[in-house]
């Protein structure tokens, strides 16, 4: 720090103002120069702006006060000129921080774990159920519900399982009490399948229909590691005019593609659903290893994921006693329906059909 | 179901596949093989087959045979079996159909001379020993293998009836009331006139195709035998088999439609296996029918197919051919269809009268003709195409409400669980928000899934439980669901959420103490979600615990209504004490907490759309008050005094602290209030500022508070 008294000024000329003010200059940027570390810039911003013993005071108690009349507007103009530079100077040296000692000092572990704020998980089902629904709504498909509580007619009759027909054995139904003195057809029941939705969607409205129903059905089975009385489907139907099979085959050979990755091959079989005449099952190349055979596909390099046909001409003619465009002859259309939870459990690795509904913390958190 | 392919074979001998190769073939046309065992020594493999019901016709030997000839184009020999000539008796054996829209035919044959002992094979290509064998039927007296053989060749029931303990002869009845029928398996069963029978003139036989009776049964002692093939109704054996609960090969035939032709075939193959011990037959054939039913099933009118609706309904196939009229013909006439053309002569309109085979009763419509065409074509070979995009959306109402609920939930650390459907009946009048109105099921899954769960609360509390019990102290779950009310008359569904906390605030990290989960933090919850939607007034209330109105899960003082737009969409709380104890959750460190909001009521609210409002760029004045307040005075007081003010500078107030001292009076608290005074197109003047917190002063005196000295 520049320790030289400020001298007395003798003449107040131009000249000699720029004189005197540029040795004070060349004093504050050397001083400056060196400035290091707050303690360094609080020095300086005394030694040269202190309001008592600052040199720039000195400067104008000694030579402001000196001058005469007719010099003091240039020198108070060399004076805040010169000011400005220190400022800017000072800011400058406050600007490059504390010193490397003091940061050193302020050192913190930063191999302590972060502190997490959890967010939830949506349930593996939940994301499930979106993420086959945005297949289908990416290929224009509404998005339907129905009730959990449905009749005989809209679970089974109009979904052509007559009454007595043995296809009704293979789900076995959770019934509401006191049913036995209603009309079959008007019994309620809990929805084995998310099929009465079709028939609903379509007493609403004439075709064309593309719609996906994602819902909660349920079964009087026993539980085990792969069934649980409480499941979920998600169920689609597209009817309108010259709808095909092969219209049925590549839809669900894209969802597939879209749901598990562009590599997936699907191959159709034929089955046997009362409500889809040709009927078919799917079974898509095992994610695992890819076809080539392993424990999870049981080495055929086959997964089998879902049911869909071409809707029956019977449900058309039911559809058609509210709706009559849903003239078989006229319209033909396609069904699908696929178990979540088993989709869920490949994607997911999930084991046991029954964590999904107990609400298991420790489960429920690997989702997030 | 079990096939050998050296049975098969046997029917097929052209048939140049090997067996891996046909199994993979079955199985693509729908007749599934699960599982290939080779049997080595040169017999072939088992397969081990699973066949949907409409095809029972494809659960026997001859009937999958049929299917790989469809397959391979190969031509299949009819089943005919000769019999020896028979000796001439003074009469036929009496039979008659007394039920006749539900026994369609009967046949009997009089077999003398018998001997019961182990059957022996009686040509080649019959390998009683050899089959029974490798599929591991036991082999129990040549009168029940030959039944068996018969079933397992051409999936025909057939019945043999010692023909000594039947009097007089036999008649095909409804049952009448109170009759009384010992079975095959032992069971001495009372009848009922919806039970369709095989009796002979003085009592009741055998249950019709379900089961045979236990007197009439072949013994050792045995020599005359009657031989019964028949065709009975699918309902009429179908209810007598379920009235009875049981459950049998040849109930499981009938009740899906038998073969109307097959019963003499049967015949003639039981009496041949029986003959091979010795004996001769009697008599001719005895062949009821019922022309009735014979018209409805063997003898059923043809029905129309067009080439032209073949094609609309199946599409575009990967070879470019497509289907064309010979695919059709050759397809139909291997499942044995009689094709005669009719209609245009062209190629498009192309039409057949197609004659169907008496052992397909699954095929009545056009439609399943279509689909036997497509199934033995090969599914894989049609192409993979897709519909042109029809029609706008209809979006889901609510969907966007649920998103909405859900992502509050998920964004406060809460994760989404679904619990049953189902609650005990002692759960529900505890939860239920309309008592009374709880909806019963038929055929529960256990008592403590008695009803449908009016509310999702016991769910929620059973998951909470579940998770403390298994030593996971920190628990924060929600469920969206849908809850029941109603009678068993009518029942409503409405969507609800459930929510329920313990232990900690999902935080965590080394550094910072942990903090308690508390009411507020779920009152924070329930406003957040509330606040997605545009309500107009928003309050939460309680009311005397006398007065009843608080659920009985919820502590009557911790606890809170949720009211929106002067509706209750929810309540929240602390778990009452008695209910926490009941559950095993009272010796919690921090009481468990729990809501459940009514989602219905909140979904008929729009979602708040968020409107930008111009933010002031003058500076904000703070100001604190720090206030003293008896006990029975709360926030909310001091709350509406200042919004009463309306002074539009007045942008923001909130509680800074609530403290309680000994140094105050009794029954009074303290409350610091912060304050914010901020003006849109002005800095603040002092003398304006003055005057604000006068009013302020002013209006939470009125309200009951005093500035602390």
């Amino acid at each position: 720090m520049t320790n030289e008294e400020i001298p007395n000024l003798t003449a107040f000329d131009e000249a000699a103002l720029d004189e005197a003010f540029g040795v004070l200059e060349r004093q504050a940027r050397g001083d400056a120069a060196a400035l290091d570390g707050e303690a360094a810039v609080e020095a300086y911003r005394l030694h040269w702006l202190g309001r008592k013993q600052g040199r720039l005071n000195e400067v104008s108690g000694r030579w402001l006060k000196a001058a005469p009349a007719e010099a003091k507007k240039a020198l108070g103009l060399r004076f805040n000129a010169l000011k400005a530079v220190v400022e800017q100077l000072l800011e400058q040296g406050a600007g490059a921080g504390p010193d490397g000692a003091a940061l050193a000092a302020e050192v913190i572990d930063i191999t302590l774990p972060g502190t997490r704020r959890l967010t939830g998980a949506e349930h593996p089902i939940t994301k499930t159920l979106n993420e086959i629904t945005s297949v289908f709504a990416a290929l224009g498909y509404s998005v339907g519900v129905g009730p959990e509580v449905e009749t005989d007619y809209y679970n089974f009759e109009c979904m052509n399982f007559p009454p007595g027909h043995p296809a009704r054995d293979t789900q076995d139904t959770l019934v509401i009490s006191n049913q036995e003195r209603k009309p079959l057809r008007d019994r309620l029941l809990l929805r084995t399948h998310t099929s009465p939705v079709q028939m609903r969607t379509m007493e609403l409205q004439p075709p064309p229909v593309r719609i996906v129903i994602p819902g909660k059905v349920h079964r009087n089975d026993a539980a085990d590691a792969t069934h649980s009385p409480i499941f979920h489907q998600v169920e689609g139907l597209c009817v309108d005019t010259n709808i095909t099979f092969s219209d049925l085959k590549g839809t669900l050979d894209h969802a597939m593609k879209a749901l598990f990755g562009s590599a997936v091959k699907t191959r159709f079989f034929p089955s046997f659903f009362p409500f889809t005449e040709p009927s078919a099952d799917v079974q898509i190349s095992c994610i695992f290893c890819g076809g080539k055979g392993c424990k999870k596909c049981k080495q055929s390099g086959w997964i089998e994921l879902l049911g869909c046909g071409m809707v029956d001409p019977a449900v058309f003619a039911f559809a058609a006693e509210k709706q009559p465009a849903y003239d078989p002859k006229k319209v033909s259309g396609f069904a699908f329906g696929m178990g979540v939870e088993r989709i869920a459990m490949m994607k997911y690795g999930v084991s046991e059909i029954g964590q999904f509904y107990a609400g298991d913390m420790r489960f429920l958190g690997q989702f997030a | 179901m079990k096939i050998l392919t050296k049975w098969l074979r046997a029917y097929l001998p052209g048939l140049a596949v090997d067996d891996a190769r046909l199994a993979e073939d079955l199985t693509l046309r729908g007749i599934a093989v699960e599982g290939i065992y080779d049997l080595d020594d040169g017999n072939g493999s088992l397969f081990e087959m699973d066949i949907t019901t409409n095809r029972v016709d494809a659960m026997n030997h001859y009937g999958v045979a049929r299917e790989a000839a469809a397959i391979y184009g190969l031509a299949l020999p009819e089943l005919s079996y000769e019999l020896p000539k028979a000796r001439q008796s003074g009469q036929d054996f009496p039979v008659r159909i007394e039920a006749e829209s539900e026994c369609g035919r009967f046949t009997a044959r009089v077999l003398r001379g018998i001997s019961i002992g182990e059957s022996r094979d009686w040509f080649a290509s019959a390998e009683v020993a050899t089959y029974f064998g490798l599929l591991e039927q036991k082999r129990i007296s040549n009168a029940v293998d030959a039944s068996n053989f018969a079933w397992l060749a051409m999936g025909q029931p057939t019945h043999t009836f010692d023909l000594d303990k039947i009097e007089g002869g036999i008649v095909v009845r409804r049952a009448r009331k109170g009759e009384r029928l010992k079975t095959l398996d032992g069971v001495e069963r009372v009848l009922d006139a919806e039970d369709l029978i095989v009796a002979d003139h003085a009592k009741p036989v055998g249950l019709a195709g379900v089961m045979g009776g236990w007197d009439t049964m072949i013994t050792p002692a045995t020599t005359n035998v009657l031989v019964e093939a028949a065709w009975f109704e699918p309902m009429a054996v179908r209810r007598t088999a379920r009235r009875h609960g049981l459950h049998t090969d040849a109930s499981h035939r009938f009740e899906r439609g038998a073969d109307f032709n097959a019963g003499s075939v049967a015949s003639a193959l039981v009496t041949r296996i029986l003959l091979a011990n010795g004996g001769w037959i009697e008599g001719n054939l005895v062949d009821v029918r019922v022309a009735a039913l014979e018209g409805r099933t063997a003898g059923r009118a043809p029905i129309s197919l067009a080439l032209s609706e073949v094609q609309r309904i199946l599409g575009t196939t990967v070879d470019e051919e497509g289907i064309s009229a010979a695919t059709v013909e050759n397809v139909l006439q291997a499942l044995g269809c009689e094709l005669a053309t009719c209609g245009g002569a062209d190629r498009e309109g192309t039409a057949w009268l197609v004659t169907l085979p008496s052992w397909r009763l699954d095929l009545e419509r056009e439609i399943d003709l279509i689909e036997e065409v497509a199934r033995v074509y090969g599914y894989n070979r049609f192409a993979n195409t897709l519909p042109a995009f029809g029609e706008g959306l209809s979006a889901l109402p609510w969907a966007d409400s649920e998103t909405a609920v859900r992502r509050t939930f998920l964004a406060a650390g809460f994760h989404e669980a679904i619990a049953s459907t189902f609650c005990s009946a002692a759960e529900a009048a505890l939860t239920a928000p309309q008592p009374g109105l709880v909806v019963p099921l038929g055929n529960p899954l256990s008592e403590e899934a008695g009803v449908l769960r009016p509310s999702l609360v016991p769910g929620m509390l059973g998951m909470i439980a579940g998770n403390l019990h298994r030593d996971v102290s920190d628990v924060r779950l929600f469920e969206l669901g849908t809850v029941f009310s109603g009678t068993t008359e009518r029942v409503e569904e409405r969507p609800a959420a459930v929510f329920g906390a313990v232990g900690s605030l999902p935080e965590e990290g080394p550094l910072h103490p942990q903090r308690a989960i508390d009411f507020y933090d779920l009152k924070g919850m329930v406003e957040q979600v509330l606040a997605r939607f545009q309500a107009r007034a928003v309050y939460f209330d309680r009311f005397p615990a006398e007065a009843g109105l608080t659920p009985a899960w919820l502590h009557p003082y911790r606890a809170a209504r949720v009211a929106v737009d002067g509706a209750t969409v929810g309540w929240f709380g602390q778990l009452h004490p008695s209910e926490a104890a009941r559950r095993k959750l009272h010796n919690l460190k921090q009481p468990a907490l729990v809501g459940e909001l009514y989602l219905d009521r909140l979904y008929k609210l729009a979602l708040r759309k968020p409107i930008a409002r111009e933010i002031s760029r003058f500076q904000p004045v703070r100001r604190d008050f720090s206030l003293v307040l008896l006990e029975s005075i709360g926030w909310e007081k001091i709350d509406q005094a200042l919004a009463r003010l309306q002074i539009p500078e007045l942008v923001d107030w909130r509680v800074r602290e609530v403290f309680r001292d000994e140094r105050m009076g009794a029954g009074e608290y303290s409350l610091l209030l912060g304050t914010t005074f901020q003006a849109v197109d002005r800095t603040l003047r002092e003398e304006e500022l003055q005057s604000f917190q006068a009013r302020v002063v002013e209006a939470v005196g009125r309200a009951g508070a005093r500035l602390r000295s």
